[in-house]
């Protein structure tokens, strides 16, 4: 077994009071590397894999512990970017929390599932971002297809691991109801879901994507009205899915 | 005292049995002992507050009324002054708001929110005052104060030497309590109603008695004079009560006289004192051993017992003060901090959490939210989680309510503490505290560089020693230098506050909140610093970056250029942290080294409450880029937009402080949005108690905690410096607010508020 000093990853940065991605509060670690190019990202910083800063998984582990006392009741969510494109490094970390006792979340894309089983074993919850479910309009959002992320998913269920669907819903991109059905109806078969999260799409990234000089598409594009929000709901919920928006 | 059990078939009975029927005696019957009393016949509570009653129809209308008349007194400075009459416990007469409504009486003057004036704290703060709101001195008043009778201010300025005006004027000491009320003096009002008035001037005779001494030195005759006055206090309470139709020489019978005794020594104390801070005390545990009485005797119902409360609460949100301009103008507003410590655990682990406990805070809703009275919960992890889940809702619903850790302060004052002010934690009815406002550290630090002239001026206020002349600073030379002059700035300090307390308790002496005090009371020297974290991160730039110093014709510096990252407080790196550790340490052993007034203990906070932004514009550049004038960052918060791990690692450095060396109190400020605290309303209660829970492990000794609704955030867009970690997070995003657009942060306000039409 190599020493845990040895393993070194590339993050962007962490957020100590994530209150939003799992439950209680979360100390978030956003990897840097997506292959996904999702056209409402807002952490279009955390693509490339070379960026951001070197940390090994010690390092980290001493940080996470001075704040032990905020989550008791929350724990650590790797985020990013696709943390699971940094799998050694995500599963020594995760592995690490748990044998602390802290809980541990995976904010991913389920598009990397060949290299993930190991990782999941550490994860006491997974955050699975399935972005849409016509295959056409997946690939419109995030140039890449779904059918990675299906699978995933289907995995997911069959090692029984509790999951949280999460989709974003953006306004003319989205939002059509076969889309939001589909997903629903997916979901419905999986054992494994605890909920399903719906967000509502927001501009507050925009920023990022002129720092970084990306053409950004979603310019005239409006957040979700509250009744959209509300039917999009209404489709988890009459299959008998807990949904939630946020 | 001998208790019985009343017969349930003669409810009525009550009238004639003695004020202490069905209490269980203890140490406290025979001797002042409300902390006793309070251990022996108190009903802890661990259930959820599903019991409240919401307001009646009366205190529905009283408050309205009081609405009207605050909303006139807005729009007109003040409502009305009486300019003639010397404020004092029996100067005015009954004043009401609606007689036949209210139901606990008594106001400050004869009329509400009419204003007196309290001319022994200095008259020309006085004269000032009602000019600025357009009215004239009575020419009698201003004679008597100016030719026959002096006041403190001017015993004060006597005595200054031409070191403390410097130092005053300059700004690097300020906000002293040398024109105005010292305040943070907490009388344990709570005596009067559980002895009545007659007992307690018995007690302080016996005092007095005792002080019948061989040798009558000077503490032992300022004493005696004290407590002669004490008593001719306790007797004009008396007399106040009277004229409202009330006898207070005997105890309190019931759940109502409980409340309006209570009330009556209170109003006496802010009758006589314009103090900086009028704080209350911790009473809502002690009523509701009357509360509970009653219930039990079926006196009052729920909704009668609120009712009380709640009319008792307006009172307290109608206490005013005559005040100028600057002093509003420095606190944002016209503050009188009538703080009411609510909670704790007992040093038996009971928690002190009563019904009451929760009946107070829900005057928050009753009465709608307000900053008056200042209510402060003492926290700490083993309040029962119902109650904890309840001053969650009501922080994310109201704003209005600061935590401060009772885990870290009951092994120092006990549990029947109460905090004065802000953050000064005292043991109620047993110490007191010399307030000493606070130096301007972040200004010491240019004085350092600048060889003790101000950087504004250029005026040599600190003896003159060789400036730093060198292009770059270097750490060394810069530490060697301010080590000197935090040794002189804490000596100075200290003389100064000696001079404002001895003229004060020669001028101004609290008669009746020390009359509510035990013979031989604690006494701390409560100096306070401000401008921590502009310093910590200015020392830690000189460590870590390179700080070029420019400097003007005259060669004062004037202002620094930053070469380079270092690491900033407030993102729970050890690098700076400590620096911050090691100041109020360093700073702390200064003081403990200075002679002290009545041999009153030297305390410090880390405090600046709002003017932290005027502290801002007296102070020049500073060496980790901020600008002259620029505001500082509130307590001991980091500056704002220099935190970037977030909240948590936020906290995480100012819980690094230590609370042994900052004794007054460590402030903190923490404002959120609610959406930032989870995405359901379970979810924001579930993880700001965490945040507490977490927070105070670590040894945190204060929180305000702001969540922020709309007019907040409208007000954040136009005051940035006053919501330095304002964070707003949607799904997996954090942005701090004050560096969105204008657009955004528009935006944000209304996708927080769910407002899209």
């Amino acid at each position: 077994m190599p020493t845990s000093t040895s393993i070194s990853g590339r993050i962007h940065s962490v957020e100590t009071c994530g209150t939003v991605d799992g439950p209680g509060i979360r100390f978030v670690v956003f990897m840097q590397g997506c292959p996904l190019r999702c056209l409402y990202c807002h952490n279009p910083d955390c693509r490339q894999l070379d960026a951001g800063k070197p940390v090994t998984v010690d390092e980290l582990m001493q940080e996470i512990q001075s704040y032990k006392s905020y989550l008791r009741k929350g724990g650590v969510t790797v985020s990013g970017g696709e943390p699971l494109m940094q799998p050694d490094f995500v599963e020594e970390l995760l592995r690490r929390c748990q044998q602390e006792g802290i809980h541990t979340a995976l904010d991913t894309s389920g598009y990397v599932l060949a290299t993930s089983k190991s990782v999941l074993k550490y994860a006491d919850l997974v955050l699975l971002d399935i972005k849409s479910f016509d295959p056409q309009i997946y690939t419109n959002v995030t140039s890449v297809s779904i059918v990675p992320t299906l699978n995933f998913a289907r995995y997911l269920n069959e090692i029984h691991k509790p999951t949280w669907i999460r989709f974003v819903l953006v306004p003319g991109l989205t939002d059509a109801p076969h889309n939001i059905e589909g997903l629903a109806d997916f979901v419905a078969t999986l054992s494994n879901v605890e909920k399903v999260e719906v967000l509502p799409f927001h501009k507050m990234g925009e920023y990022k994507w002129e720092q970084l000089g990306y053409p950004y598409q979603l310019q005239e594009t409006q957040p979700p009205t509250s009744e959209l929000i509300e039917q999009t709901l209404n489709i988890f919920s009459s299959r008998g899915i807990p949904a939630l928006a946020g | 005292m001998v208790s019985t059990i009343l017969e349930a078939s003669h409810p009525t009975s009550a009238p004639t049995l003695s004020p202490w029927q069905d209490f269980k005696p203890g140490e406290w019957t025979d001797q002042v002992d409300v902390r006793n009393f309070i251990q022996t016949n108190y009903t802890p509570y661990t259930g959820d507050e599903q019991f409240l009653a919401g307001a009646t129809a009366r205190t529905q209308q009283l408050w309205q009324q009081v609405a009207q008349l605050m909303q006139q007194e807005r729009q007109q400075g003040i409502l009305d002054a009486d300019t003639a009459t010397v404020s004092g416990i029996t100067s005015h007469a009954p004043g009401y708001i609606d007689r036949e409504r209210e139901q606990i009486v008594g106001l400050q003057t004869d009329r509400p929110l009419k204003r007196a004036i309290m001319p022994f704290g200095g008259i020309r703060v006085v004269k000032s005052a009602l000019e600025a709101y357009g009215y004239q001195l009575d020419p009698q008043t201003e004679e008597i104060f100016t030719k026959y009778r002096k006041t403190h201010n001017e015993g004060v300025f006597d005595a200054y030497t031409r070191d403390m005006r410097l130092a005053r004027r300059s700004g690097i000491i300020t906000g002293l309590p040398d024109a105005y009320g010292r305040g943070r003096i907490i009388g344990d009002y709570r005596r009067v109603p559980l002895y009545g008035v007659d007992f307690l001037i018995d007690s302080k005779k016996l005092q007095l008695q005792s002080l019948e001494v061989a040798g009558i030195d000077e503490s032992v005759i300022q004493l005696r004079e004290e407590i002669s006055e004490q008593i001719r206090a306790l007797q004009e309470l008396k007399q106040m009560a009277q004229s409202y139709g009330f006898d207070i020489s005997q105890p309190a019978a019931n759940a109502r006289e409980a409340v309006q005794w209570l009330y009556f020594a209170y109003l006496g104390a802010v009758k006589e004192q314009n103090g900086a801070a009028m704080s209350l005390g911790r009473v809502s545990t002690f009523l509701d051993i009357y509360f509970e009485r009653d219930l039990q005797r079926g006196i009052y119902t729920e909704a009668e017992l609120q009712e009380m409360l709640d009319h008792f609460v307006m009172k307290l949100r109608m206490v005013r003060f005559l005040r100028t301009p600057d002093y509003n103008e420095l606190f944002s507003g016209d503050p009188t901090w009538v703080t009411e410590s609510i909670a704790g655990i007992g040093e038996d682990g009971r928690p002190l959490v009563t019904k009451t406990s929760f009946r107070v805070l829900h005057t928050l809703y009753t009465l709608g939210a307000a900053p008056e009275p200042n209510l402060t919960v003492l926290w700490s992890e083993q309040l029962p989680e119902t109650f904890k889940q309840y001053c969650a809702k009501v922080s994310v619903d109201t704003s209005s309510i600061q935590y401060e850790n009772d885990d870290l302060m009951r092994p120092v004052y006990g549990d029947d503490y109460g905090i004065a002010c802000c953050v000064s934690a005292m043991r109620i009815g047993k110490q007191m505290q010399f307030f000493g406002a606070r130096a301007n550290l972040a200004k010491a630090l240019l004085y350092a560089i600048n060889g003790g002239k101000d950087e504004k001026s250029g005026e040599q206020i600190a003896p003159k020693f060789e400036p730093i002349t060198s292009d770059y600073l270097n750490y060394d030379e810069v530490m060697a230098k301010y080590d000197q002059m935090l040794s002189w700035l804490s000596n100075l300090y200290i003389n100064t506050l000696n001079v404002i307390h001895y003229m004060h308790d020669k001028y101004c002496y609290e008669r009746l909140e020390m009359a509510l005090h035990d013979r031989d009371v604690y006494r701390t020297m409560a100096c306070g610093v401000a401008g921590l974290s502009v310093v910590a991160d200015a020392l830690s730039a000189i460590k870590y970056a390179k700080v070029k110093v420019l400097r003007n014709a005259e060669g004062l510096a004037v202002d620094y250029e930053v070469e380079g990252d270092y690491p900033k407080y407030g993102n729970n790196d050890n690098r700076v942290d400590q620096i911050a550790v090691t100041l109020v340490e360093t700073f702390m052993d200064k003081l403990r080294q200075q002679k002290t007034y009545r041999n009153s203990t030297p305390t410090q906070s880390i405090l600046t409450i709002t003017s932290n932004v005027v502290y801002g514009k007296k102070t020049g550049s500073t060496p980790d880029g901020r600008k002259a004038g620029v505001p500082f960052a509130p307590g001991a918060n980091p500056m704002h937009g220099r935190d970037g791990k977030g909240a948590v690692a936020s906290l995480a450095s100012v819980a690094k402080l230590p609370y042994e060396h900052a004794q007054d109190g460590i402030s903190n400020t923490f404002s959120i949005v609610p959406a930032a605290l989870g995405k359901t309303e379970v979810d924001r209660k579930t993880n700001l108690a965490s945040l507490l829970d977490g927070y105070f492990h670590d040894g945190g000794h204060h929180l305000n905690v702001n969540v922020l609704q709309r007019e907040m955030l409208l007000d954040a867009i136009d005051h940035p410096e006053r919501y330095p970690q304002l964070t707003i997070r949607v799904s997996g995003y954090a942005v701090n607010f004050i560096k969105l657009t204008r657009e955004q942060q528009l935006d944000v306000i209304s996708r927080t508020f769910h407002e899209r039409f």
